[in-house]
C-alpha cells in the first residue's frame, strides 16, 4: 500500500526538511519498519528501541488515532494519509 | 600568563548553549541556542584528541533521548545514523534519559562511557559514536531492589580508573556506589560507612541503597573518592572499601555536586543546600564551600556570586572544572546563571545569565 506520512515541523529536520513522505506498508507497523531503514533518525523518534510507539506521540491514519484502533497493527488503506503529532499533555 | 581560549558547554532544561572566551581574555560570548526546547541533562568533552570532541544528550518528552557530538568545537552537531545508545531487545527496556557522558582514560582513546536512566552503564569503543550495554551491571542481582531517586532511576556518575581500564566505579540514585575490577563483568557495592539516614535505626548502613548524588576523583589519587550524598559528604581512600564523613565545617550535609580541583588533589568544592524540604542555600546565601585538606575543614567563598537572598540550587552535573592553568571552576544555577572562577573559587565572574535552568556544565581550555 502507498500512503503519505505528514510530519510536524519539529521532525522535518530529520527528513531533509520535508513536510510529508511517501511511505509503504499495509499496517502502521510495516510503515514504521520500513521507515526504520530509510529514515532511522525519524523512526526512533516515533518508536523506542523496543518497538513501542513513544507514549507522547500521536499517530493517526486518516482521522483514526491508532491507539483507539489496533495500535501498530492498524491497517493502512491505499492512499491514506498518516499524521504524526506531539501529544499536548498538560501545561 | 596568556589566557587560553575557553569553551563552556551548558546544558539546560530547554536547550544547549556554548560559551566562548577568546584567547587572551575578555568577555564570554554565547553562541545561539541549539536543540531549543529539549532538555540537556548531560554534556561531555573528550579532550584526548587533537581537537576536543563535544557531546550533548538532548531529550524530548515526545521524541525521546539522543546523543550528538561535534568535532568542530560546536559549529556543527552530528547524530549518528544508528541510535548511539539503545537497550538490546532482550532487556525489554527503553532508554529514558542520558545522565552522564564520561571519556575513558588517556591510554584508551576510543573508550567513552554513558550513564543512563533506567539504571545502566553503556560503553563505546569508537569514541562515543556507538555504545553497547554493560550487561554485568544491568544483570546485577541487586537490580530489582534498586529504587529511583527523586530525579529518576539514574546512573549519574562514572569514574574510570586513570591507569587500569578494567576498573570503573559508578554511582546510581538511589542504589549507591558500585565498582568493577574486571572490565564490567562483575560489580560489587562499595557503600560501607555511608549512611542511609531514612532507614530505621540499626539498618542505616545497608550494603547498597544509599542515595549518592555525586562522586569525584583526582586522577593522581585513583583510590580516593569524594561523595556528596543526600545528607552526608564522605571520602574513601581505598577505592570504596570504606567511607568516612568529611562534613565538619559545612553548613549542611545535603547538596548535589562535588568537584576536585584539577591541579590540587586536596582541594574540593561543594555547594551545600538546606534540606530535606527547601533545598535552598543555607541562610539564603549563594556560597561555594572549599576544602584544601581533603575534607578536614571547609570555608565559604562567594565573591562575585549573587549577593542578597538567594534560593536557587546547583544540580549535580552543573559544577565542573576545566584543565587550564590556572584551572577554571564553573557552576550553573537553576536560575540560568553560569559563573566561573580562575583563582580556585576565591572570586567568580559571570559567564552567562538568564538562561533556562542549568542542568549540566563542562568546560575545556584550548591551547
Amino acid at each position: 500500500m502507498s500512503a503519505t506520512l505528514v510530519l510536524p515541523g519539529v521532525l522535518r529536520e530529520h527528513v531533509g526538511g520535508r513536510r510529508a513522505l511517501p511511505v509503504q506498508g499495509s499496517t502502521v507497523r510495516e510503515v514504521l519498519d520500513r521507515l526504520a531503514v530509510e529514515w532511522p533518525a525519524l523512526e526512533r523518534r516515533l518508536r523506542d528501541e523496543q518497538g513501542g510507539l513513544r507514549p507522547h506521540v500521536l499517530l493517526f491514519v486518516g482521522e483514526l488515532n491508532v491507539r483507539d484502533a489496533l495500535g501498530l497493527d492498524t491497517a493502512v488503506p491505499d492512499g491514506a494519509e498518516l499524521y504524526v503529532a506531539p501529544a499536548v499533555s498538560g501545561g | 600568563m596568556a589566557m587560553a581560549h575557553l569553551i563552556a558547554l551548558i546544558g539546560t532544561r530547554k536547550g544547549l548553549f556554548l560559551a566562548r572566551r577568546p584567547k587572551g581574555g575578555g568577555r564570554w560570548e554565547l553562541d545561539p541556542i541549539r536543540f531549543a526546547n529539549l532538555e540537556v541533562y548531560a554534556v561531555g568533552i573528550d579532550a584526548r584528541g587533537s581537537t576536543p570532541r563535544l557531546f550533548a544528550a538532548p531529550r524530548s518528552l515526545h521524541w525521546g533521548a539522543s546523543l550528538v557530538h561535534s568535532d568542530d568545537l560546536g559549529t556543527t552537531w552530528v547524530e549518528p545514523e544508528r541510535a548511539p545508545i539503545a537497550f538490546p531487545e532482550a532487556t525489554g527496556t527503553a532508554l529514558v534519559r542520558v545522565w552522564q557522558i564520561q571519556p575513558g582514560p588517556a591510554h584508551a582513546p576510543g573508550l567513552v562511557y554513558a550513564g543512563v536512566e533506567p539504571h545502566a552503564l553503556f560503553r563505546s569503543e569508537d569514541g562515543g559514536l556507538s555504545f553497547s550495554l554493560v550487561t554485568g551491571l544491568f544483570d546485577h542481582p541487586h537490580r530489582a531492589r534498586w529504587t529511583p531517586g527523586n530525579g529518576g532511576a539514574c546512573l549519574h556518575t562514572i569514574l574510570p580508573d586513570p591507569a587500569d581500564a578494567q576498573r570503573v566505579t559508578v554511582a546510581m540514585s538511589a542504589a549507591g556506589v558500585y565498582r568493577t575490577s574486571d572490565g564490567g563483568e562483575t560489580w560489587e557495592p562499595a557503600n560501607r560507612g555511608i549512611q542511609a539516614y531514612w532507614m530505621p535505626e540499626g539498618q542505616r548502613y545497608p550494603e547498597f541503597g544509599q542515595c549518592v548524588h555525586r562522586l569525584a576523583m583526582h586522577p593522581s589519587r585513583p583510590r580516593r573518592f569524594f561523595a556528596q550524598n543526600h545528607f552526608g559528604v564522605y571520602r574513601t581512600d581505598d577505592g570504596g572499601d570504606s567511607w568516612r564523613p568529611i562534613e565538619s565545617g559545612l553548613p549542611s550535609t545535603f547538596g548535589f555536586p562535588v568537584v576536585v580541583h584539577p591541579h590540587r588533589p586536596d582541594t574540593v568544592f561543594a555547594f551545600p543546600l538546606r534540606a530535606d524540604g527547601e533545598r535552598f542555600p543555607p541562610g539564603g546565601r549563594c556560597c561555594v564551600y572549599r576544602t584544601d585538606d581533603a575534607g578536614g575543614s571547609w570555608r565559604p567563598l562567594g565573591e562575585g556570586l549573587p549577593q542578597g537572598s538567594y534560593y536557587a540550587a546547583v544540580l549535580r552535573d552543573a559544577m565542573c572544572a576545566d584543565d587550564g592553568d590556572p584551572a577554571g571552576i564553573y557552576l550553573g544555577t537553576r536560575l540560568g546563571e553560569v559563573y566561573t572562577s580562575r583563582d580556585g573559587g576565591e572570586s567568580w565572574e559571570q559567564v552567562a545569565s538568564r538562561l533556562p535552568d542549568v542542568l549540566s556544565v563542562r568546560a575545556v581550555a584550548l591551547t
